[in-house]
């Protein structure tokens, strides 16, 4: 389907800082961003291992003087230390963990090579990006160590809802939070930039758009969805900047305003976000159980539109999210009705993949194993979410632990699970080396129990009332709270397997073949050499016809 | 690489059998209690008010089997795809890659699971709308950390409720009890009204599968009928700050005579109402009886109680 790759004697790649620092190459940028992600990651994790730490018994143990909390000294130890630590993990695993891996490392990295492009089309656009994030991430950290108003960080949530995030913050912590999300915003919005114009124009001769990789897809869409919403999150949070420090009263009721207001233009960003987080992990799952079950992508089409549907929908159906703020019952009743919408595209996904292994001749290497994982996990996530969108079972539901399961079904085993997936699958083609079979397969393993571990007895404490953001908890929700927090340390075990499995590979460095996985990886980017040529297609290859 | 690959498959299963064990076999399945959760719970709590009845309906019986068995459908497909399309069952794959008519099948029965998951749904969000009159009105105020009961008909003054601290609270009531708790009488149509002082709060009572934000500058309304004398506990649910987990909802169900006796204690009055009224229309006053506060109590609640009683029978499959 494509001409392979000759090797180019001017290939020649930038000294160490300007390659790094200064980079304008994709796919540097790209591993810049997959870097920047899994530091992240380990920040995002360790908090959520100080969250269910304090919830494994009743009572508080962590988040008060005199413990290794305040030691520690990365939050305050008190109860307000405690709601600081559950927002800035929701905001490093939302802004800094998933959207960097998802968009910034496999996209960056895989979307020129897919299409049959040389580059980004704006590569330095593409740097500015890479450093806004990160100097993004500095102010977010620098908003936990300032003064928040009730205690040290900001403590309102990622949701950040007013008055709690104005008068109850009056402390600069949370000024530097918005800068932050500001200009994690903007790198966000360049990005998408970036991906479109790529996409739009610099396919190789003869792929049409009908023709382009699902991930393709998954990012192109993912682009639009970024582009409009992170402008109307920016608008949000700097009125609230402005009824912060400048007198405004946006959503002060006492001067005319409504702090309802800004939970529907949060939540007009926040359903597309959580999108944002998913569809380019679609477009990867789909790549990878077709070269694993050695088969073409079942329903392409309809996998394609089933993404362009879901992205649509998602912005229609923002007020599931505030179905107990006291809004019309009709209005309620047209909301629940778009959201079980949403699930029939999400059908159509989950049963084209399983249609795609059909009559495959499967191999289960690691990454397939996360696919497969992935599948059965977001479908759990899935149909919770079908039960949160009755807005009557919903006020029973909302604000609760069952919430928190739901979403983490869908993010911590679907989302991170695609990233995982796909960074197994592109493993030797990124680095250039094998990782170990046995140390990735473990990793899933232990990961998997893990997670289902911690999440899964999370709907049993929602159902029976446990509300979510507690530092502390009456003594009948202990049980469950203690199982989760089992399964968090099993899961810590998984995540030192993923970092021997690094180790391994950096060591060992056996040598990567171009393909490793065999005739059902038909991507372009097998065709180049693992890693690909510091400048890859400089005489494009031309795609003739399609796979499908 | 095939040894390995069946070491760890048979690791990861052994790992997790344990796991499943360890859940299923450990907590006592200890009788639910009213009002509270239930240690090691694994469902709704016990409900205690017709709303409830419909809700847990609506959760038992239509949505739980239903993503159930999307879940083990997905999850059969699966294993069977590892068992019988694995490289060495299947060695050569096959090559299609459409099917409309699936593919049509796919699309429409989702479709029409969704329309009759809707059915119940649009029945059950339109029954918590549709408001009987009201028998007692409960001012809620969400202050940080602590809520204001006011009892406008009855002209029990606002007063304010805080969680029993941990030496006077029984160790399991501990962050569920309050000081003072709310009263109502039992079997009678308590209306709620919510607002908030300073940041948003919610009050959520789970035996009554209400929730309701308490937001600053608005007055948000729900409904309840108790069925039950007793203690019923719920609390805050939308982040308020640092005590947000410290300012429960204790609602007291208790009979009409103890409540018209506690409104007494309150300074209140059953008729005060009426009383009004009377005194207003002073002239007239001969021809009004004090009817509106005592015959508000029989009439309209027909509606919502139906189908609670058809939903009743369902709620043991809450385990
Ligand atoms: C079948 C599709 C889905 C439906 C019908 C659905 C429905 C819902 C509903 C109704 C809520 C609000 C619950 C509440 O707060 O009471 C919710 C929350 C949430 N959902 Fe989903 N969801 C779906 C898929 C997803 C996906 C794919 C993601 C992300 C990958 C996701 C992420 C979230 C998050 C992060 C929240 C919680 C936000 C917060 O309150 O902090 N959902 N979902
Ligand atoms: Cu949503
Ligand atoms: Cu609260």
């Amino acid at each position: 389907m494509a001409t392979a790759a000759v090797h180019d004697p001017h290939d020649h790649k930038p000294g160490f800082f300007t390659r790094w620092f200064l980079s304008t190459n994709h796919k540097d940028i790209g591993l810049l961003y997959l870097m920047f992600a899994i530091f992240t990651g380990l920040i995002g994790g360790a908090l959520s291992g100080l969250i269910r730490w304090e919830l494994a018994e009743p009572g508080i143990q962590l988040f008060k003087e005199g413990t290794f909390v305040q030691y520690l000294g990365l939050v305050e130890a008190s109860k307000h230390g405690y709601n600081a630590t559950v927002t800035a993990h929701a905001l490093i695993m939302v802004f800094f963990v998933v959207m960097p891996a998802t968009m910034g490392g496999f996209g960056n990295y895989f979307i020129p090579i897919m299409i049959g492009a040389p580059d980004m089309a704006f590569p330095r656009l593409n740097n500015i990006s890479f450093w806004l994030i990160f100097f993004a991430f500095c102010l977010l950290i620098l908003s936990m160590f300032v003064d928040g108003g009730p205690g040290r960080g900001f403590g309102g949530g990622w949701t950040s809802y007013p008055p709690l995030s104005t008068m109850g913050h009056a402390g600069p912590s949370f000024d530097l939070a918005i800068f932050s999300l500001h200009v994690a915003g903007a790198s966000s919005i360049l990005g998408a930039i970036n991906f479109i114009t790529t996409i739009f124009n610099m396919r190789a001769p003869g792929m049409t758009l009908h023709r382009m990789p699902l991930f393709a897809w998954g990012v192109l869409i993912t682009a639009f969805l970024l582009l409009i919403s992170l402008p109307v999150l920016a608008g949000a949070i700097t009125m609230l900047l402005s009824d912060r420090n400048f007198g405004t009263s946006f959503f002060d009721p006492a001067g005319g305003g409504d702090p309802v207001m800004y939970q529907h233009l949060f939540w007009f960003f926040g359903h597309p976000e959580v999108y944002i987080m998913i569809l380019p992990g679609f477009g990867m799952i789909s790549h990878i159980v077709s070269t694993f079950s050695k088969k073409p992508i079942f329903g392409y089409l309809a996998m394609a539109y089933a993404m362009v549907a879901i992205g649509f929908i998602g912005f229609i159906v923002w007020a599931h999210h505030m179905y107990t703020v006291g809004m019309s019952v009709n209005l309620r009743a047209y909301f629940v009705a778009a959201t079980m919408i949403i699930a029939v595209p999400t059908g159509v996904k989950i049963f084209s993949w399983i249609a795609t292994m059909w009559g495959g001749s499967i191999t289960f290497k690691t990454p397939m194993l996360w696919a497969m994982g992935f599948i059965f996990l977001f479908t759990v996530g899935g149909v919770t979410g079908v039960v949160l969108s009755n807005a009557g079972i919903d006020y029973s539901l909302h604000d609760t632990y069952y919430v928190v399961a739901h979403f983490h079904y869908v993010l911590s085993l679907g989302a991170i699970f695609s990233i995982f997936a796909a960074f197994y699958y592109w493993y030797e083609k990124m680095f250039g080396v094998k990782y170990n079979e046995f140390l990735g397969q473990a990793h899933f393993w232990i990961m998997f129990i893990g997670v289902n571990l911690i999440f899964f007895p999370q709907h049993f404490l929602g159902l029976q009332g446990m509300p979510r953001r507690y530092v502390d908890y009456p003594e009948a929700f202990t049980y469950w709270n203690h199982v989760s927090s089992v399964g968090y340390v099993i899961t810590i075990v998984g995540v030192g397997v993923f970092m021997v499995m690094l180790l391994e590979s950096a060591i060992r460095r056996r040598k990567a073949e171009a393909n490793p996985w065999g005739e059902g990886a038909t991507t372009l980017e097998w065709t180049l050499s693992s890693p690909p040529p510091h400048h890859q297609f400089n005489e494009l290859p031309v795609v003739k016809a399609d796979n499908h | 690489m095939g040894m390995g690959m069946r070491a760890m498959a048979r690791l990861g299963g052994g790992i997790a059998a344990t796991a499943l064990a360890a859940i299923f076999a450990a907590p006592a399945m200890a009788q639910d209690v009213l009002g509270q959760p239930t240690p090691a719970g694994l469902g709704l709590q016990t409900a205690a008010a017709p709303l409830a009845h419909e809700a847990h309906f609506f959760h038992n019986v239509v949505l739980m089997p239903i993503i159930t068995a999307i879940c083990v459908l997905v999850l059969v497909l699966l294993v069977w795809i590892a068992i019988r399309y694995n490289k060495r069952a299947n060695p050569t794959p096959a090559k299609w890659s459409h099917n409309t008519v699936i593919e049509i099948i796919w699309t429409v029965v989702p479709v029409l699971i969704l329309v009759g998951i809707s059915l119940f749904s649009f029945r059950l969000l339109f029954a918590y709308h549709d408001y009987p009159d009201a028998d007692v009105t409960v001012k809620i105020t969400g202050n940080q950390w602590n809520w204001g009961y006011e009892y406008p008909d009855q002209g029990v003054a606002e007063y304010i409720s805080n969680m029993l601290p941990e030496d006077k609270a029984p160790k399991h009531l501990y962050r569920l009890a309050a000081d003072e708790p709310m009263v109502v009488p039992v079997g009678e149509n308590v209306r709620l009204l919510i607002t908030a002082s300073d940041v948003i709060h919610a009050v959520a009572v789970p035996a009554f599968a209400i929730k309701v934000d308490a937001v600053p500058g608005r007055m948000n309304e729900t409904w309840f009928r108790a069925e039950k004398e007793g203690d019923y506990y719920g609390q805050c649910s939308e982040l308020c700050g640092v005590d947000h987990a410290f300012m429960p909802i204790h609602v007291k169900v208790v009979s009409k005579q103890a409540f018209a006796e506690w409104v007494a204690s309150k300074g209140g009055s059953m008729t005060k109402a009426a009383d009004e009224a009377a005194a207003a229309a002073a002239p007239a006053a001969a021809e009004a009886p004090a009817a509106p506060a005592a015959d508000a109590a029989a009439p309209t609640d027909a509606a919502p109680a139906a189908p609670a009683t058809a939903a009743a029978p369902a709620a043991p499959a809450a385990q």
